[in-house]
């Protein structure tokens, strides 16, 4: 895998190639409305949108108009079929996040909707129940904008009622992108910081001062970490601290892409480090790609500074 | 009953709608969005809004629809019937706002008229759609 950096237009083309396998491809079994098109609904609609067009709930005014009878606001489409307050679980083969785990893999991860297009053959009237199907319609090349550089990705929603007449269709426009880096970090918000106590500030306190050390028994000479008072081996309370190499390998790590905690460049590796000495340490990389970091590789520990007031061990993988 | 004709034969091309303002309130956003069956949190729940990266609650795209739709048959009637409702999404619409909706008459085909409605708040458009609507 290449890091996002390096990447050439011609590796940009072949992965806009590897999206393309999911266009046309239809998402999920079709979506049977909860409920027939509804005069409560109507009105619950009507008055939060503050609509007095008298053919969506007056039978006389509706039946002077060219419509003939009570009609449902064209543009509540979409509400008849949403699933409401528990999601929809997704069964069996489900194109549409296969492909946004291809996206995720080239931290194309932020989403933002961008256009939504809807185009009505008939008004609905009450008693009308409602099935969608949705496919994934196309995904473009990679783009920039603004908010960063992604792919747009646009769904088609089909509306049928009970005769399996198509009622209305809609075009739904996202993007999705990595966000420009500028937004990334902004400075005045530090990282977050450490819960410090007695037994365990002297540890930070050794970083600050370009040091990283390892807690040892003086009893029976056990290294130890995160730091404690008393040895989990002889339970001696006494203790010294020696200073590590700075060497070890990669016992196991995760990216993390959500939640989103201010002060953190995100997608995030976390990795779990076991120094050459023995002891294992929570860290996140630095000048690494993502697609370097495996189980086993060995890394060099760095020590950064995050803010003034806070200097952190971090793991220089190797390439 | 009668109700008001409006048709065709009093619309020309270049012809602006009535404005309309709308405040937007936090009941607002929030009645729209349970109204179109949309729980996500970032339409009602304000503290969830913010740990996601937004100021506050925003608007949903059903509720945009809605108030689009909305603006163009307060204009044309109910003998209208809406064709189509293209909209493109701009800044959000947050409470406190008011979203300033204005349309102008772009074309006229046969009964077919296509209107251009922007949506514009104090940051800028939250939305700009293009409407056909099919007039008696």
């Amino acid at each position: 895998m290449t890091s996002v950096d390096q990447e050439t237009e011609k590796d940009k083309q072949a992965f806009w190639e590897q999206l393309q396998v999911f266009v046309g491809k239809e998402i999920g079994p079709a979506q049977l409305s909860p409920d027939e098109v509804n005069i409560p609904m109507i009105r619950h609609w009507c008055e939060a949108i503050g609509d007095n067009n008298p053919i969506y709930l007056d039978v006389t005014a509706a039946k002077a108009s060219v419509h003939g009878q009570i009609v449902a606001p064209p543009t509540m489409l979409q509400a008849w079929v949403m699933a409401g307050i528990k999601p929809r679980i997704p069964s069996g083969d489900n194109p549409y996040e296969d492909m946004n785990q291809l996206l995720f893999s080239r931290q194309f991860t932020s989403v933002v909707a961008t256009n939504c297009e809807q185009t009505y053959d008939r008004y609905l009237h009450p008693g009308d129940r409602l099935s969608m199907t949705t496919t994934i319609e196309a995904i473009s090349t990679e783009k920039t904008t603004a908010l960063g550089t992604g792919h747009f990705v646009t769904t088609r929603q089909d509306y049928f009622d009970q005769n399996n007449q198509r009622v209305g269709s809609m075009l739904f426009r996202i993007i999705r992108f990595r966000p420009a880096k500028s937004k990334k970090s902004t400075p005045d918000v530090v990282r977050p910081r450490p819960a410090t106590t007695h037994d365990n500030s002297w540890w930070f306190d050794g970083l600050q001062n370009g040091k990283l050390l390892i807690q040892r028994c003086e009893n029976c000479l056990e290294l130890r970490f995160p730091p404690g008072p008393v040895c989990p081996s002889c339970i001696s309370m006494d203790w010294e601290a020696v200073e590590a190499v700075g060497t070890g390998r990669i016992h196991s790590f995760v990216v993390t892409h959500y939640p989103q905690v201010p002060g953190l460049e995100y997608p995030l590796p976390v990795l779990l480090v076991d120094l050459d000495e023995g002891v294992r340490m929570v860290m996140n990389p630095t000048d690494t790609d993502i697609s370097d970091i495996a189980i086993g590789k060995k890394v060099e520990i760095v020590l950064q500074a995050t803010d003034d007031e806070l200097t952190l061990p971090f793991a220089r993988v190797q390439k | 009953m009668s109700i008001p004709s409006f048709g065709v034969a009093d619309v020309q091309v270049g012809q602006e709608l009535p404005a309309l303002d709308i405040p937007l309130t936090r009941t607002l956003i929030t009645a729209a969005a349970i109204a179109s069956r949309d729980y996500q949190e970032v339409h009602h729940d304000p503290s969830i809004a913010v740990e996601r990266g937004s100021q506050d609650i925003i608007m949903n795209i059903l509720s945009t629809n809605g108030f689009v739709g909305r603006y163009i048959t307060d204009w044309a009637g109910p003998n209208a019937f809406i064709r189509s409702v293209k909209v493109r999404l701009g800044v959000p619409n947050y409470p406190g706002e008011i979203m300033k909706m204005r349309g102008k008459v772009t074309a006229i085909d046969s009964k077919t008229v296509t209107v251009l409605v922007t949506g514009s708040n104090s940051m800028g458009d939250h939305v700009t759609a293009t409407v056909e609507v099919v007039l008696p």
